[in-house]
């Protein structure tokens, strides 16, 4: 067997050099540019008419046009958010409404049954109540952001802000098919790292890879547009703070993209150094998606989806959270304990202990970080029924809350730690433990630092 | 009984996934834009009585595997030998199409080319000869519209049809300058005997004048090669195929 292998060895060695003496560098270029000849000739034989211009192309005019493509691009993004914040208001005090009216017939049913204080409590008061919430403030924007984004894709719109970006991310050093796994990270940054094996180089896969967590995914979405649409917008009402409000959240983005540019530029210019390779990006021309089709598919889909794991997950982490906050150790419950303990910590940054304690036990997945948080404030004593939105912010605002409070808790969402399955899926992909951890420390520095700068800006300045 | 393993290989955003899901049932997100499907997914489906397994490639514009998704196409054609293999190019840009087909064409012998979106591209008033096509290649070329499920019958008519041998190709081979072809002819009688000889051995010459020595190593142990590691510049990448 050995012998075998060393024979296989020596000859392989014999017909590389062999190789190595007949091939030269320019044999690349050679074969591809016979390849493309062949298939011209092959066209030229089979293919009749080839039309001037495409609707496509004159439309490529001017969504990728230099003076209008950022325009567009931004007016999209934010009818999307004014079409979802409008929209999700109404329906979210409706489930809202209808949560609290089961949860009395429940209350009523347990008394009736005479059941223990603890199982109502552990039940109706922590895993009904909290699964409620989750359901009344996710459930309406996700059923009609997803199907909207959706519709921008199938139409062919993302490779365009692809296009838009490349420019932007040469000059960060990183390769331009970036901007396409940036934009899947709108979706799901766990997807988007598997995405980022379109890009070639090593080098600038990792840049993707390292910054991919900067754009708000579907489980950040709702905490900034939740937050955005209670805090943001003191001052104004109706059509105009839905506007503003949406007019904050593309702030958002656009923060997003300019941190991905900034860590993409430094990291280019330190530890991943290197000049972006070239490539073409193909736009594909635009198609009329089936419209129904693709609503139906964006809404039972993603949003089930979305909400399936928030609730699957959101559902014993409220009966821990409920339990946890139940049982004293002295004279405070382990919750208290843990929240204290990170009050501090949460105080510098301008938020406080139950949020930094959210944060860190919604690792597993953004999106019950918020759910954690009521849990966590409604375990308080201070029982809330369920029953509409302002509610929720009064729980906040007897929470201590501020503008500011709301603010970094959107930065913090905005650039802390990927969530765990993206974790995961960066050390599947770059089998490295240094940079999976790289890629947890970049940006929880990041979003510490600059909650931190916000909070003792604001406090410096006696904003709040 | 038998299964028939077919792949599914062609650029990005040409319909791939719509074909997939069309044959298989199975509800693979789809999306207009590159980079959608970059592992592969599996289904099944049942055409005359016949079990099928169809693999989904990531859609790719070259097979030289410049990057993991090429690599995970390109492994599956030499390697795991499917059946059939299923190109599928964009009615309405075949000239950048053609180049992946004529390079799937030097790595094996069953390929069907399927022209998709083709509704489209006659909306466009562009016209195909596809038998003419079918002639200068050497293999069956089938038109279809995965969207609204045109021609879906004559594809697995003559999927089937080529999977038992009913259908005999003559893949054309691409021909390069006379230096290249002379190196080709050269290492291709090294390498007689050095491989089993169902891999395509003139197309292992060819990617071995490239420069892709990774590949010889992959021949020797590919069986125990189901994860790989690349290194370069300290950044290791890692791709399951």
């Amino acid at each position: 067997m050995e012998s075998q292998s060393v024979l296989n060895h020596n000859s392989l060695k014999a017909i590389l050099a062999e190789v190595n003496e007949v091939s030269n560098e320019d044999i690349r270029d050679e074969i591809v540019s016979d390849i493309y000849t062949k298939s011209k000739s092959l066209c030229k034989k089979v293919v009749s008419q080839q039309p001037a211009m495409y609707r496509s192309d004159k439309l490529d005019e001017i969504f990728t046009s230099r003076i209008w493509g950022f325009p567009i691009m931004l007016i999209l993004l934010g009818t999307v958010f004014y079409i979802t914040i409008a929209g999700a208001n109404v329906p979210s005090d409706m489930l809202a409404n209808l949560f609290g009216y089961l949860e009395g017939k429940l209350t009523f049913l347990f008394e009736a049954m005479h059941a223990p204080e603890w199982l109502h409590g552990v039940l109706v008061l922590g895993l009904f109540r909290g699964t409620g919430w989750v359901i009344s403030v996710m459930l309406p924007p996700m059923a009609i952001f997803f199907p909207m984004f959706a519709l921008l894709e199938n139409y062919g719109y993302l490779p365009r802000v692809a296009f838009n970006m490349d420019r932007l991310f040469k000059r960060a050093g990183g390769h331009g098919k970036q901007s396409l796994t940036m934009a899947m990270g709108f979706g799901c940054n766990a997807a988007a790292i598997m995405s980022t094996r379109i890009i070639e180089s090593p080098r600038e896969r990792m840049l993707a890879i390292l910054t991919n967590n900067f754009v708000p995914c579907n489980g950040r979405w709702p905490t900034l547009i939740l937050l955005a649409s209670l805090f943001m917008v003191t001052g104004f009402s109706g059509a105009a703070g839905t506007f503003v409000t949406a007019a904050i959240l593309i702030g958002f983005v656009m923060l997003g993209v300019v941190v991905t540019l900034s860590v993409s530029w430094v990291l280019s210019k330190t530890a991943l150094k290197g000049v972006p390779t070239h490539y073409t990006l193909e736009l594909p021309p635009f198609r009329r998606p089936k419209f129904w089709n693709t609503i139906l598919r964006a809404s039972l889909d993603k949003a089930w989806y979305v909400l399936k794991r928030a609730v699957v997950v959101a559902a014993p982490a409220s009966i821990l959270t409920w339990v946890l906050a139940n049982i004293y150790v002295g004279d405070t419950s382990i919750l208290m304990h843990f929240i204290n303990f990170l009050d501090p910590f949460g105080q510098a940054l301008g938020m406080d202990g139950f949020i930094m304690a959210a944060f860190i036990l919604g690792l597993p997945a953004n999106e019950i970080v918020i759910p954690i948080l009521i849990m966590a404030y409604l375990s308080q004593g201070a029982m809330l029924e369920i029953e509409d939105l302002s509610k929720l912010k009064q729980v906040f605002i007897d929470q201590g809350w501020t503008w500011l409070t709301a603010l970094n808790m959107m930065l913090f969402s905005l650039l802390h730690f990927p969530c765990g399955t993206t974790l995961v899926n960066i050390y599947k992909e770059t089998k490295s433990p240094k940079w999976t951890f790289m890629s947890f420390l970049i940006p929880t520095v990041i979003a510490i630092g600059v909650t931190w700068l916000t909070a003792t800006v604001a406090r410096a300045f006696g904003w709040v | 009984m038998r299964v028939n393993r077919i792949a599914l290989a062609g650029n990005p955003n040409t319909g791939k996934s719509t074909l997939f899901n069309t044959l298989t049932g199975l509800k693979q997100h789809t999306g207009n834009w590159p980079g959608k499907t970059v592992v592969h997914a599996e289904g099944s489906f049942e055409h005359k009585g016949e079990q099928y397994v169809l693999v989904d490639l990531p859609g790719t514009y070259s097979l030289f595997s410049n990057s993991a998704d090429e690599e995970v196409a390109r492994d599956h054609i030499v390697f795991d030998q499917p059946d059939a293999t299923i190109v599928v190019l964009d009615a309405t840009s075949l000239e950048r199409n053609l180049n992946l087909a004529l390079q799937v064409l030097e790595m094996t012998n069953n390929v069907i080319i399927c022209i998709n979106l083709i509704d489209e591209a006659e909306k466009k008033g562009i016209r195909i000869d596809e038998r003419r096509l079918a002639r200068e290649l050497g293999v069956p070329v089938v038109k279809i519209s995965a969207r609204n499920k045109k021609g879906i019958n004559r594809l697995l008519d003559t999927l089937s049809q080529l999977v038992h041998g009913q259908i005999v190709t003559t893949p054309y081979r691409m021909k390069y300058s006379k230096e290249i072809e002379e190196a080709i002819t050269k290492i291709e009688s090294k390498l007689e005997g050095y491989f089993d000889e169902k891999y395509p051995s003139r197309w292992i010459a060819l990617r071995l004048l490239d420069g892709d020595e990774e590949l010889i190593l992959k021949l020797q142990n590919h069986k125990n090669n189901k994860q790989h590691e690349v290194r370069t510049n300290g950044v290791p990448v890692s791709v399951k195929s």
